[in-house]
């Protein structure tokens, strides 16, 4: 320790590296706990916007949301000037969407992952690995132009909650797929090894062995897809246009969500519009936070077991 | 009790893959192989066909744009008069991506060091997962929470910016409702949690030895981090950042919200305490009339561009990532 606290000695250290050669360890010592402070206070940082908005959702949004209206009635016939209604149709909305997009985004996102992890071999596989990239940084705006230039121009079928779905279904195979990818890669070769052994076929074990031991995995996959889609609101915006009443058909007419009920009357001054956007931003942040959290969970604490 | 292995007859017997020999192949096999390969196939497509099927739209309006797309500022695609350029638009989907990075990036990698590097293990856990539920919260509560809320705290900032450097063209006056400076705080605050995560990891890989060895060399904490957990995580770090930009460029109706939109016609200005346009909040706002195939296909070129962009800047990042991984 001699050389370090007289610091002017060229001990094996500063030879090593280029740590600042002129300074005492007063210096040095000083300038550690400044990057202790920033990096701590980085963290902070960090966390304030998070309880910031989560605060500000619940303190503007709560007042709607003990009432059960808000949770049984739609917008219908109610006007920014009038209180009350609920977000019903929305939430009704932003559900079924979510579901139709999971029906036709999880099976896909699976087979994709065993397609990565079982059958890895081919040129295939590392084409689609880069392509699943490529897709979970494609911005939904890019994602919803592309199934309004397919679906509704050159299909020509009309605007519809169902077009939003297949949109999101863009968003959303990223996710399932590499939450599944990661679990399949942790199932232990030994009991693939051990089902080919006994002279199951491939897919066989695929269907009874790997995929039940990586079964939470790709749950959460699905959860945290889930509640990706459900807060995206630029689809909505080209696919959909936004009703006040319930509909609960995907193929035909508009068709609120939570996300697109915020946006229409995000530009109202009048209190009870005020008041329902907040209090659908918080009944959005709260779905989707749910689905997050339950996703991590579950993922905490089933991982494969050995 | 029933096999699970069906029939068993021994020349079907798999290899050490589980593959039975061409020609014998199962029924079975067969059909799970083909639904994983075509699951690809669909992955693939749905790619290469964002890219056509955007190119197919937009460029017939691309050849009846009466102005140059590339340096025009001007945005009036009228049927039958088809004015676009999207200069001015990138310089604002720019400014804001480029403002977002300069404080997600240090913050970003200030944040992985804390979570792999400072906290002790009982909190680094929770804590990496509270950064990560910034992620979770959808982008749209970032826009009611970043235009109501958090630009008004910085108006005596931003004012106090063009007083002193309003000479600056960056910092030039009249100061917007939503500015460019503000959407950059709140999309920074976005995109925190993507370069945090993947900073986190590859930090939390640097090499014991390495860490231990500039430990017993006599350095302090901070000094082991500089010479060896960063330069271990740059290429990890760039990569973050550049799926970090990525995710920036790309983000839509936070920045419709958040950034005042400028009237048609405008000159072009470099001011980032003014609105404008992103090529993602362009397309929202307009979205309601989307009716004639010229107009719309404006704003699918606009989309065309974002793509392209959004595609060279995630690819950079994966290449830079799968680099890395292979001399791992």
């Amino acid at each position: 320790m001699s050389a370090l606290d007289t610091g002017h000695q060229t001990g094996p250290l500063q030879r090593a590296s280029s740590l600042a050669p002129s300074q005492g360890l007063a210096g040095r010592a000083a300038r550690n706990t400044v990057a202790t402070v920033v990096v701590v206070l980085a963290f902070v940082i960090a966390v304030i916007p998070l309880v910031w908005i989560i605060l500000t959702v619940l303190q503007k949004g709560a007042a709607l949301l003990p009432d059960a209206s808000w949770w049984l009635n739609s917008q219908r016939g109610i006007t920014p000037r009038i209180a009350g209604g609920g977000a019903y149709h929305a939430i009704i909305g932003t559900i079924l969407q979510a579901l139709a997009t999971a029906v036709i985004a999880v099976p896909i996102g699976i087979f994709a992952a065993i397609l990565l992890v079982e059958y890895s071999a081919g040129r295939l596989a590392r084409v689609v690995s880069f392509t699943v990239d490529i897709l979970s940084g494609l911005p939904s705006i890019v994602a919803a132009l592309f199934i309004y230039a397919f679906w509704i121009t050159t299909l020509g079928f009309s605007r519809s909650g169902f077009a939003v779905s297949l949109a999101l279904v863009l968003l959303m195979i990223p996710v399932v797929v590499r939450s599944t990818e990661e679990m399949l890669k942790l199932v232990p070769n030994e009991l693939r090894e051990a089902s080919f052994a006994l002279g199951v076929p491939k897919w066989k074990t695929i269907v009874r062995i790997v995929l039940p031991t990586a079964f939470s995995g790709i749950v959460t996959g699905v959860l945290l897809g889930l509640a990706r889609i459900m807060g995206e609101t630029a689809p909505l915006l080209i696919l959909v246009g936004y009703s006040q009443s319930i509909n609960t058909n995907l193929f035909s007419g508009n068709m609120a969500a939570l996300p697109l009920m915020i946006n229409n009357d995000r530009q109202q001054a009048l209190e009870p519009a005020v008041e329902r956007v907040w209090a659908a931003a918080l009944t959005l942040v709260l779905l989707v936070l749910v689905l997050n959290i339950a996703g991590r969970l579950i993922a905490r604490f089933s991982s494969v077991k050995k | 009790m029933s096999s699970i292995t069906g029939r068993s007859t021994v020349d079907q017997v798999p290899g050490p893959t589980g593959d039975v020999p061409r020609g014998r192949r199962r029924l079975g096999d067969t059909l799970f192989g083909g639904a994983a390969n075509l699951s690809g196939v669909v992955v693939i497509a749905i790619v290469a066909l964002t890219g056509v099927f955007l190119a197919t739209r937009a460029v017939p309006s691309l050849l009846d744009d009466k102005v140059n797309f590339l340096t025009s500022t001007e945005w009036v695609p009228e049927p039958g008069n088809l004015r676009f350029g999207i200069l001015q638009i990138l310089w604002t989907t720019v400014s804001i991506s480029v403002m977002a990075m300069i404080i997600a990036v240090p913050l970003g990698v200030l944040n992985a060091l804390f979570l792999t590097q400072y906290a002790p293990r009982w909190l680094a856990r929770p804590a990496a997962s509270v950064i990560d539920l910034l992620a979770a919260i959808p982008s749209i509560v970032y826009g009611l929470w970043g235009i109501q809320v958090f630009a008004p705290h910085l108006t005596g900032l931003q004012k106090a910016v063009n007083d002193g450097l309003g000479w600056f063209p960056l910092f030039e006056g009249p100061i917007s409702a939503g500015t460019i400076f503000i959407a950059g705080i709140v999309l920074a605050i976005m995109v925190l949690p993507i370069i945090t995560a993947l900073s986190r990891e590859v930090f939390a890989q640097t090499p014991a030895a390495n860490k231990e060895g500039a430990l017993a060399l006599g350095a302090t904490k901070w000094e082991m981090i500089r010479t060896a957990v960063l330069p271990f995580g740059r290429a990890g770090v760039v990569s973050a950042s550049m799926l970090g930009l990525g995710r920036a460029l790309g983000e839509t109706i936070a920045i419709t919200i958040i950034v005042s939109s400028v009237a048609p016609g405008t000159d072009f200005f470099a001011s980032w305490l003014q609105g404008g346009e992103t090529f993602a909040s362009k397309i929202a706002n307009n979205a309601a009339e989307f009716n004639d195939p010229s107009s719309t296909g404006a704003y699918i070129a606009a989309g065309l561009v974002l793509f392209v962009l959004t595609f060279v800047v995630n690819a950079i990042a994966r290449v830079i990532v799968n680099r890395r991984k292979a001399f791992a």
